[in-house]
């Protein structure tokens, strides 16, 4: 097997056995999602009853909206997770003076988190089809490509998060936590654009969330998905992930200048 | 032949600080040769293999290994290695998971086999599927000096390592380091606060005191220097006085 593959698959194993023995965190990974996706439904439900009995299902824009953008957070989590684990056990300057490359740490965290939605993802699925008979498989055509481009904005999320912790360590721990539900709002995860305020609706159309959003609730009231929004979002998620990987080389490198990187975790 | 190591005029200051950390230490460790890193907390030593380690950009000066920077990772990485006591294995993997890991990530070839020598010579065999968490600091400073041969290094860098073992096993550490060293003509760089150990492990020492230079020598030349009845004599000397000597041994 080629050098840098050995090494990736090895950080994912190192990544993933956590789970074999930890029964809380392997409950981590679907305890919170299952629980969104409850109150969510059943909020759902309600409003639905309330307000448009013969309207449109409400209910499910929710919860493909909910599934999306689970699936963009965890991606996130993923990457600054990989990096907290080395730090709470003390291990990563174990990891730095190994023959890793910084990419492939970078990929093995991906995988890592790649590995983790696939298993959140299919058990949402299943709990939403059998709780309000929202089947993803139907719209699987545009929603796969559609979950892809949230889980790779979570990556690029996860790089300026894990980038920032490097540089400052646990002193930047709210921030790291804070950023994604920074973008929430502006993301338009559960309303549509036009919704916003005008101030706030620029800052939404420069997201690729935005577009992700706005396309998936299209592919659920059963419309074709516009070429331009693939577009937007493809190209977006392109130039964020450029710049999400270059502050995350800069951080690196500030924080071998600065001292940071051998101290990371006993400060 | 390039050596193991050379430093060159290093100097480090970090951005807070006034005065710098490292101020220009220069020193080589030859091939098979075992030096030791000396000095009162705040002397240096950590900075120093930190720059020697890639962990931090010197200000200054330049580091080698085999003639390579320790940037260049690629080349010079997959021939050193290193354990510490402040640096740990993951506590939540077992032993064998560690170092399966660590041998994956250093292309170890033959890794199980490998993997049983060295749980074996380090006498860990029993604790093979024991998580790491639950291991006492000696059996677990053990299995850092394991993985920190599961490449067969050519420079191994140890940052204390037997700092928190019981004298018979430190001195079982040390015969096992001494034996491996004598085996495959490994240099080793090496930092202690124990004097004992250091005198009996090291071929020769580099004693830093408030990031600059004190001397360097075999250990019984740079206590005759500087006219001391043994090392940790000269250590507290330095130490509680805070004086700072000259290359030759005079006082400043």
């Amino acid at each position: 097997m080629n050098a840098s593959l050995q090494r990736i698959q090895a950080l994912w194993l190192r990544y993933a056995l956590l789970h074999r023995r930890s029964l809380v965190r392997a409950f981590d990974i679907v305890f919170w999602p299952v629980l969104d996706l409850l109150v969510w439904s059943f909020v759902t439900r309600y409003l639905q009853q309330v307000i448009t009995p013969t309207g449109p299902k409400v209910v499910l824009f929710f919860i493909g909206a909910l599934i999306g953008w689970d699936i963009h957070y965890r991606g996130q989590q993923a990457v600054t997770i990989s990096l907290m684990e080395e730090i709470w056990t003390r291990n990563l300057v174990n990891l730095l003076i190994a023959p890793v490359r910084l990419w492939e740490w970078v990929c093995a965290s991906f995988l890592y988190g790649a590995t983790k939605i696939a298993v959140v993802a299919v058990l949402l699925s299943l709990i939403a089809k059998a709780l309000v008979s929202f089947n993803i498989l139907a719209i699987s055509g545009s929603f796969i490509p559609l979950a892809a481009s949230l889980l790779f904005f979570g990556w690029s999320i996860g790089l300026v998060t894990a980038g920032i912790l490097l540089r400052y360590g646990y002193a930047a721990e709210a921030l790291i936590w804070g950023i994604p539900f920074l973008l929430q709002p502006f993301s338009c995860v559960f309303y549509p654009v036009h919704s916003l305020p005008a101030w706030a609706q620029p800052i939404a159309l420069a997201l690729p969330t935005t577009h992700a959003f706005e396309a998936l609730r299209m592919a659920m009231r059963g419309e074709a998905v516009q070429a331009s929004s693939w577009l937007w979002i493809v190209g977006l998620n392109a130039v964020y992930f450029a710049l999400a990987l270059a502050l995350f080389v800069r951080m690196f490198r500030r924080a071998r200048v600065g001292g940071q990187l051998g101290r990371l975790g006993q400060d | 032949m390039s050596l193991p190591l050379q430093v060159k005029e290093l100097v480090y200051s970090y951005p807070a600080s006034q005065s710098p950390a490292v101020d220009r230490i220069s020193f080589d460790v030859r091939p098979g040769e075992i030096v030791g890193l000396l000095g009162p907390n705040g002397a240096g030593k950590t900075t120093t293999l930190h720059m020697v380690l890639g962990l931090l950009l010197p200000t200054r000066g330049e580091v080698r290994i085999f003639g390579q920077k320790p940037t260049d990772r690629g080349a010079v990485l997959s021939r050193l290695n290193f354990a510490s006591v402040d640096v740990q294995l993951p506590s939540n993997l077992t032993v064998f998971e560690a170092l399966d890991i660590f041998g994956r990530l250093y292309s170890t070839p033959d890794r199980r086999s490998v993997i049983d020598g060295w749980l074996k010579k380090l006498d860990l065999e029993r604790f093979r599927s024991q998580r790491i968490g639950s291991l006492s600091a000696g059996e677990h400073m053990r299995l850092k000096i394991g993985k920190a041969l599961l490449n067969d290094p050519d420079l191994l860098v140890l940052d204390e390592p037997t700092l928190s073992l019981d004298p018979a096993m430190a001195e079982q550490v040390r015969s096992i380091l001494k034996e491996i060293q004598r085996e495959r003509g490994m240099a080793m760089l090496h930092t202690s606060h124990n004097m004992h150990e250091v005198e009996t492990f090291c071929d020769r020492i580099v004693f830093l005191h408030r990031g600059k230079k004190l001397a360097e020598g075999a250990p019984e030349a740079v206590v005759k220097r500087f006219g001391s009845s043994s090392l940790q004599e000269l250590f507290i000397r330095v130490a509680k006085s805070g004086e700072l000597f000259a290359e030759e041994g005079k006082p400043s």
